[in-house]
């Protein structure tokens, strides 16, 4: 990739996109600083993609490697599928910051430092010797060295503010003179600033001031000659109301407009663990729109009183990641039996046990799939990027009240944090979830099957004449009673897997993403690979590579033309945030053999590393 | 429970029996205990529609499919956490949670203690019977020590937990203890518990004939009751015996109740106490009584209502809605940050 960009030659061509990183001490606000960044760049007509890396600690000492909080963001004119496999800019903000952050960056990479951070100690901090502006360490780089922390001072100086609030302005001295380095408009940050400190208006003033002293301090340096400004590209978006949103927020909207689809309380339960806490966080906000949010004593508590919810005639849901539904797993076999619907988001993370709480990972497939005592089919679906958790939600929420029965969700804990711009949806366009098919009637029985789908009746206490027990011991096909009949125990467990595998007839047909039937490659995803197997399985077939992309959604059941689908290609290669486990889910539905890829460091897949693999496997057709 | 509408027309108490064999043994305390919240059900009117019972796994867990109401058969120890969701979805509902020593006490006492605090609207009844029954008698979190078992052929080594003490220190508002074959204490009981606002924690001593019969001799039988359990009442003094001959006292050198005799050299009028269940710290002392040197506390030991969680939760969506123009996913959608392409 490019790196120099055009930041050297006057009036050249705009590139593409450009992939920016922030990095600073955990304090030092790099998180505010990339989003309003990555705002301005929505709004001047690019497309983006952002992810902030973060340190698990909560306030590390100041300095330390392990404190530094970074925040990556692509942006550009084409669709942006992914945060952009290595950097072209890094904004570093103290030393510690820069040593972290090297590699995560091309060669040539423009680097700006805070010259002022880079004193004996807080080298020592970073654990460099001698410090590494002048120890040659940096000569493939255009290193950029500015006191930012001493102009952003000197820019409040004539302010009402203390020296401790001047000196937090420093990451909005550095966001205006990224803005100069990519002309963009500082108008978006200015209101969100004077909005956010509205009650602080010197707080407000001397963030704006310091953000407009980057900015010119930028200008000056373009008319020395030194850098000039680089303009990218806007994208082709289609014409629509756009928003930024996280996986996290997609997904909480998701359960809340769910509840309103199906005319619903929404009820969600759920106890905090990382990376799924977001979720709780943001539909705690919507009690105005009458969400019942309930932090349990803990996963199991939270599953159990989600399944409450759904029995009391609310939409039950809760969202965990692996460690938690671990504990959740005999509640949610309690949800089959019971056949009620709960919506079970799963944010993955880097397993097993505690593993990385941090870092990503897809590796509760087979937990999702084959995780639970008895046989206990659940459906599965997985969202493939931060908006598409809120459809992805939404439709498991209509598989669970449609089928009477739990589904989960996987997404993961980079599609939970990363942000993109997201068409916001009409409510008044989305389907309906239609609860019709299941309301009882007064003259049936509590235990009534809709013979289609073999959903039972949604049957809520307060009910008059609809009395019933209902539990996890296995029950009459009739009269719903306790049942221990050897007969009865086999036609219902057929029941309870027919139902979900019936759920095929429902489910669209598996499509090819990129490439056509008979490529002779087929890169087979699922979940948060979908951005970098799309943009390199786009860049290889520009270069004449016969390769195509296949996404799954539905990974239990499978649509039932998948195996046929996947049987046109003649080579499947699957890249996966684990050790292989839909290569063996795949062979377990009698899908055609798949090569694994599997990556388990705790990171996304780079665009580079799906494009070797491609290139190790197929020569370019004439 | 809620506030309600009673069931019109008015139900006796085998209305409230479902149409399953019951199949407890022959002698189970749980028998007299159905019947006590039968007769409680039919007294208060309750509308089988509205009414809920939620249990976990246990002998006693078996007792929602013997009533005629809405009825949950959860998991071991997760009754309390199915019986919150159901409140949160619909806190019309009267729900009953049913546990016992080893499903409230042991495998579910997160859920027992997390219920109690948050102070849900329902009534939570604990069959203690000091015994894993259904698995064949293990002992439990309620067994004395020195209890054999198959899993403590040696004799129990571990001191039990008691439940009564344990749900005050949970915050509990209502706290009770009753046993099996006290019908008429219990329904009444079970009738104050049915009217308190928040959860009622009744802990009901029950004969297990089968894993750990008699274990409530020496202070139910006929010939014990009178000496070995103070009978609590509101605004009553603490006296127990066949004619009321001993009662407890505050002993304010200790901080502790005494026993004394009443019209003996310590019935002195000092010192006297009358039975307030509001009081927290005499809740406690009454709880600690143990047998044989003083008198098992039995009765309401502590009310002292405050208000719930569900009724908390709706207050809060409540004051949310008025303070707030968004009522439907659009507005929340198009709020912030937005640009039009």
């Amino acid at each position: 990739m490019s790196s120099e960009l055009c930041f050297t030659e006057l009036d050249a061509e705009a590139p593409d996109s450009a992939v920016v990183r922030f990095a600073g001490d955990s304090g030092d606000g790099i998180q505010v600083l990339g989003s309003q960044f990555g705002l301005a760049n929505a709004m001047a007509g690019n497309d983006i993609a952002t992810f902030p890396d973060y340190p698990s600690e909560v306030r590390a000492p100041a300095g330390s490697t392990y404190g530094v909080s970074a925040f990556q963001i692509q942006f550009g004119g084409r669709n942006i599928r992914t945060i952009g496999d290595a950097a072209d800019v890094l904004i570093a903000l103290n030393p510690a910051a820069l040593k972290v952050n090297l590699d995560e960056l091309n060669p040539g990479s423009l680097i700006v430092v805070d010259e002022d951070a880079f004193t004996t100690r807080f080298l020592q901090k970073a654990g460099y010797e001698e410090s590494p502006l002048e120890s040659g360490e940096l000569d493939g780089y255009r290193v950029i060295r500015i006191g930012i922390s001493k102009l952003t001072l000197a820019a409040v100086s004539d302010l009402e503010v203390t020296k401790k609030e001047a000196q937090r302005c420093k990451n909005f001295w550095a966001l205006g003179f990224t803005f100069w380095l990519f002309n963009r408009n500082r108008g978006a940050t200015i209101s969100w600033l004077q909005k956010k400190f509205a009650a602080k208006p010197h707080i407000a003033e001397a963030n704006i001031a310091a953000l407009n002293a980057g900015h010119a301090y930028g200008e000056t340096m373009e008319a020395s000659h030194e850098i000039n400004p680089c303009n990218i590209r806007s994208a082709e978006m289609e014409p629509g109301t756009y928003r930024m949103v996280t996986g996290s927020q997609a997904a909480a909207w998701g359960l809340a407009a769910a509840a309103e689809l199906c005319g619903r309380r929404l009820g969600f339960c759920s106890y905090p663990i990382t990376p799924a806490t977001p979720i709780l966080h943001h539909l705690a906000t919507l009690k105005d729109l009458g969400v019942v949010t309930f932090q349990a004593e803990d996963e199991i508590a939270a599953m159990c009183s989600a399944i409450g919810c759904s029995y009391g005639g609310a939409l039950g849901a809760t969202a965990t990641s692996g460690p938690g539904m671990a504990l959740k797993t005999e509640a949610i076999g309690l949800a089959v039996m019971a056949e009620l619907p709960v919506v079970i988001i799963n944010s993955q993370r880097a397993g097993p046990s505690t593993g990385l709480p941090t870092k990503t990972e897809q590796s509760d497939l087979y937990q999702a799939v084959y995780g639970r005592n008895g046989d206990t089919p659940v459906p599965v679906i997985a969202a493939r990027s931060p908006s598409d958790c809120f459809d992805a939600t939404v439709e498991a929420a209509r598989i669970a009240v449609t089928y009477m029965t739990p589904v989960i969700m996987l997404m993961d804990g980079f599609l939970g944090n990363a942000a993109e711009p997201w068409q916001i949806p009409d409510m008044d366009k989305l389907k309906p979830i239609d609860t019709a098919h299941n309301v009882p009637r007064d003259e049936e029985r509590p235990f009534h099957r809709n013979s289609k789908t073999l959903a039972r009746d949604w049957v809520s206490p307060g009910r008059p004449g609809l009395e019933h027990r209902i539990g996890g011991l296995e029950r009459d096909i009739l009269s719903g009673n306790v049942s221990y009949d050897p007969e009865n125990h086999q036609r219902m467990s057929q029941i309870r897997f027919d139902k979900v595998h019936n759920l095929t007839k429902d489910l669209p047909p598996l499509n090819v993403e990129q490439g056509e039937l008979w490529d002779e490659l087929a890169v087979v995803g699922w979940g948060s690979t979908y951005g970098p197997i799309s943009r390199a399985v786009m860049n290889m077939r520009a270069k004449g590579y016969s390769v195509a992309h296949v996404h799954l959604r539905y990974m239990y059941p499978f649509p039932k033309n998948q195996c046929k689908v996947l049987s046109t290609f003649d080579r499947l290669l699957v890249p996966e945030m684990n050790m292989g486990q839909l290569v063996s889910v795949m062979r377990d539905a009698d899908c055609p053999p798949a090569e694994g890829m599997p990556k388990v460091t705790g990171r996304p897949f780079t665009i580079a590393e799906i494009e070797a693999a491609i290139a190790a496997r197929l020569e370019v057709k004439s | 429970m809620n506030i309600q509408d009673p069931a019109n027309p008015p139900l006796k108490d085998k209305d409230y029996a479902s149409n399953q064999e019951v199949r407890w043994c022959a002698g189970c305390g749980d028998y007299a205990i159905i019947k006590a919240v039968q007769k409680t059900l039919a007294a208060v009117g309750a509308k089988k529609e509205n009414t809920v019972f939620v249990s976990g796994i246990g002998c006693s867990s078996r007792f929602p499919y013997y009533i005629d109401s809405y009825g949950f058969h959860g998991i071991h120890g997760r009754a309390p956490a199915i019986a919150s969701g159901t409140l949160l979805a619909n806190p019309d509902l009267d729900v009953w949670v049913i546990t016992g020593d080893g499903d409230g006490l042991s495998i579910g006492g997160n859920h027992l203690l997390h219920i109690l605090r948050r102070n849900f609207n329902c009534q939570i009844l604990l069959f203690n019977n000091g015994t894993y029954a259904l698995t064949k008698g293990q002992y439990s979190p309620t067994s004395l020590k020195g209890q054999r078992s198959p899993s403590s052929p040696m004799g129990v080594i571990d001191p039990p937990l008691e439940p009564a003490q344990f749900a005050i220190g949970a915050g509990a508002r209502f706290v009770a203890r009753a046993i099996d074959t006290q019908q008429k204490q219990l329904v009444d009981i079970l009738t104050q518990a049915y009217h308190h606002q928040g959860a009622a924690f009744v802990e009901i001593f029950q004969n297990c004939v089968v894993f750990n019969d008699g274990m409530t001799e020496s202070f139910a039988a006929k010939s014990t009751a009178s000496d070995a359990q103070v009978m609590l009442e509101e605004g009553k003094p603490l006296t127990f015996g066949k004619n009321g001959e001993r009662a407890l006292k505050c002993d304010p050198g200790k901080l502790n109740l005494k026993v004394y005799d009443v019209g003996g050299e310590e019935d002195d009028g000092h010192c006297e106490i009358l039975h307030d269940p509001s009081n927290r710290t005499l809740a406690f002392l009454l709880a600690q009584l143990e047998l044989p040197d003083q008198p098992l506390a039995t009765g309401i030991i502590y009310n002292d209502p405050s208000p719930s969680y569900e009724v908390e939760t709706y207050k809060q969506i409540e004051q949310a809605q008025e303070n707030s123009q968004r009522r439907r996913m659009n507005d929340v959608l198009k709020q912030g940050f937005t640009w039009t392409i």
